[in-house]
């Protein structure tokens, strides 16, 4: 057994693992610590197949930004075991078979390739320098339109999360001037 | 000696490699609670900590036994595990950005070239801007671990702090990319060696970044995690003993280590400024000078930090994130934009 089977093996189990444990967790700022280390292992997993660059941007955008924010709500909504909502025992059931058959999809799906495994430390696609070739070479239009996909995406945000016109400062002061007068009458 | 496929030999170099890098991280930021406090005497007219040993030398010594001899106590109502987690990770992340950082040129012993660098990765920069990125969990799972209103309020100011000036971090990181047209650190300081430093080329970038890393390592102006007249004391309330410690000393490593990435970026790293140092031949002892000037040049940057943070008041937070997210984030971009049409047009 080589150095990278090894190292493949511990990352498998510790992703398995901490995957299970965000689903099994009772305590939702638990739940995403453990996403956080889960994706840590897939960053490995890249770094085994030599795609440093997907590994560490898988780190930045996922551990680095999404998470913190998936923290910020949590941490601010105040969530833990006895404010998680207790769900119906059909609504339960449904979940179950729901997610198992996305199992049998999968299993299905990964059935047929061929038994063969995957070249480790080989291959240069994942490279920066190559994987910019082909995103600005070969797919620069479905590059563009997904990047303004983004775009449009924040703008949205934004101008949902804009604030409600306030009333201007002038009615305002109108208002006070009458309730005075008011109170002096 | 091969085992596993592995060049032990080289597993031992960067061993003793991590071991001299860490310890040195650890004293210089030991020393840097030692000259920040004499740094704030100096600047309000006092002496500053002069009673442990000769000008006070001893004095962080002295600091750390006495806050190893402190009652450690973990509040009953907190989640002890992420407790004692949160000052790790703020330890950890503080430490690892020091692995892709080249501290000085190779240098040969006894016909085997050691470079002094850890790992010279081909994502050098995306390296630190993601551990840069993890820094905010040692902040977020101490201050929410700890069961305190203020605590958490301070880790969810410190955490929205980080990531908004990550932004413009970034921004002003790819035009120097652009300019080296290479991840690589060390190719970065190559690029410098030959064709002079980036603070040149990048001035505005520079500042960019600057006040982006005195934001990142929650330094005054942008110390609202700590601000103790609306938090009492900020998101480590809570901690005690050596856990306090290393928040706060997590803070002087961090100062270093963004130092030190300063100079890398953006003046030369270990380049010797107007000296070609490359005709001395390959000597041992000429690693050794780029590394005292590289740490000369830290020096300067983490001197700059504390007459910063003695000279400037805090800002109000509309004013840190109206500074972060209309007016940094804008500049960085119109930079990276100038940097970008200059390249293509002397490239024609």
């Amino acid at each position: 057994m080589g150095i990278t089977q090894i190292l493949f093996w511990i990352l498998a189990i510790t992703a398995i693992f901490s995957a299970l444990m965000v689903v099994i967790s009772k305590n939702p700022v638990y739940s995403v610590l453990w996403l956080i280390v889960t994706f840590f292992t897939i960053s490995g997993h890249y770094i085994l197949l030599n795609a440093q660059f997907l590994a560490v941007v898988n780190i930045i955008v996922y551990a680095g930004a999404i998470m913190v924010l998936f923290l910020f709500v949590i941490m601010l909504m105040n969530l833990n075991k006895e404010t998680e909502p207790q769900k119906s025992k059909w609504l339960k059931l449904a979940g179950a078979v729901a997610g198992g058959c996305l199992l049998l999809v999968l299993v299905a799906g990964l059935r047929h390739t061929e038994k063969q495994m995957t070249e480790m430390v080989t291959g240069d696609i994942g490279l920066i320098q190559n994987l910019g070739k082909v995103l600005f070479k070969d797919y620069v239009v479905p590059f563009e339109i997904s990047s303004i996909l983004f775009l449009s995406a924040m703008v949205g945000a934004v101008v949902l999360g804009k604030k409600e016109p306030r009333i201007p400062v002038e009615t305002e002061m109108r208002k006070v001037e009458e309730t005075q007068q008011a109170i002096n009458i | 000696m091969y085992l596993l496929q592995i060049d032990w030999w080289i597993f031992f170099e960067k061993l003793i490699l991590v071991a001299v890098i860490v310890t040195t991280a650890l004293v210089v930021a030991m020393y840097s609670t030692y000259a920040e406090r004499k740094i704030a005497a100096f600047l309000q007219d006092r002496r500053g900590p002069n009673r442990a040993g000769p000008f006070g030398l001893l004095q962080p010594m002295a600091d750390g036994l006495k806050l190893f001899m402190k009652e450690e106590i973990i509040p009953m109502t907190s989640s002890k595990f992420l407790f004692v987690l949160g000052p790790m990770l703020a330890m950890i992340t503080a430490c690892m950005t020091s692995a892709v950082i080249p501290w000085g040129s190779t240098i040969d012993i006894k016909g085997h070239q050691v470079p002094l660098q850890i790992s010279d990765i081909n994502i050098g920069i995306l390296y630190i801007f993601g551990v840069v990125s993890l820094g905010v969990y040692g902040i977020m799972i101490g201050g929410w671990a700890s069961n305190n209103k203020f605590s958490l309020l301070a880790a969810v100011r410190g955490a929205s702090q980080m990531i908004s000036y990550e932004l413009a971090m970034g921004l002003s990181l790819l035009a120097v990319l652009m300019l080296v047209g290479d991840l690589r650190m060390s190719s970065i300081v190559n690029h410098q060696i030959a064709n002079g430093w980036n603070v040149l080329y990048q001035p505005l970038g520079f500042l960019i970044f600057f006040i982006c890393a005195l934001a990142e390592c929650n330094r005054t102006p942008f110390d609202l995690p700590e601000a103790e007249n609306e938090l009492n004391f900020g998101y480590h309330q809570e901690y005690s003993s050596m856990k306090l410690g290393f928040y706060l000393f997590a803070e002087y490593i961090n100062m270093f280590i963004s130092a030190v990435v300063m100079s890398t970026l953006f003046f030369g790293g270990y380049d010797i400024p107007f000296v070609n140092e490359a005709a001395w031949g390959n000597h041992w002892w000429v690693g050794l000078i780029g590394f005292v000037v590289l740490m000369t040049k830290a020096a300067l940057f983490i001197f700059l930090f504390m007459w910063i943070r003695w000279t400037i008041p805090r800002f109000r937070y509309d004013q840190l994130m109206n500074l972060g997210w209309k007016k940094l984030l804008p500049l960085a971009l119109v930079n990276m934009l100038i940097t970008a049409v200059v390249i293509l047009l002397l490239h024609k």
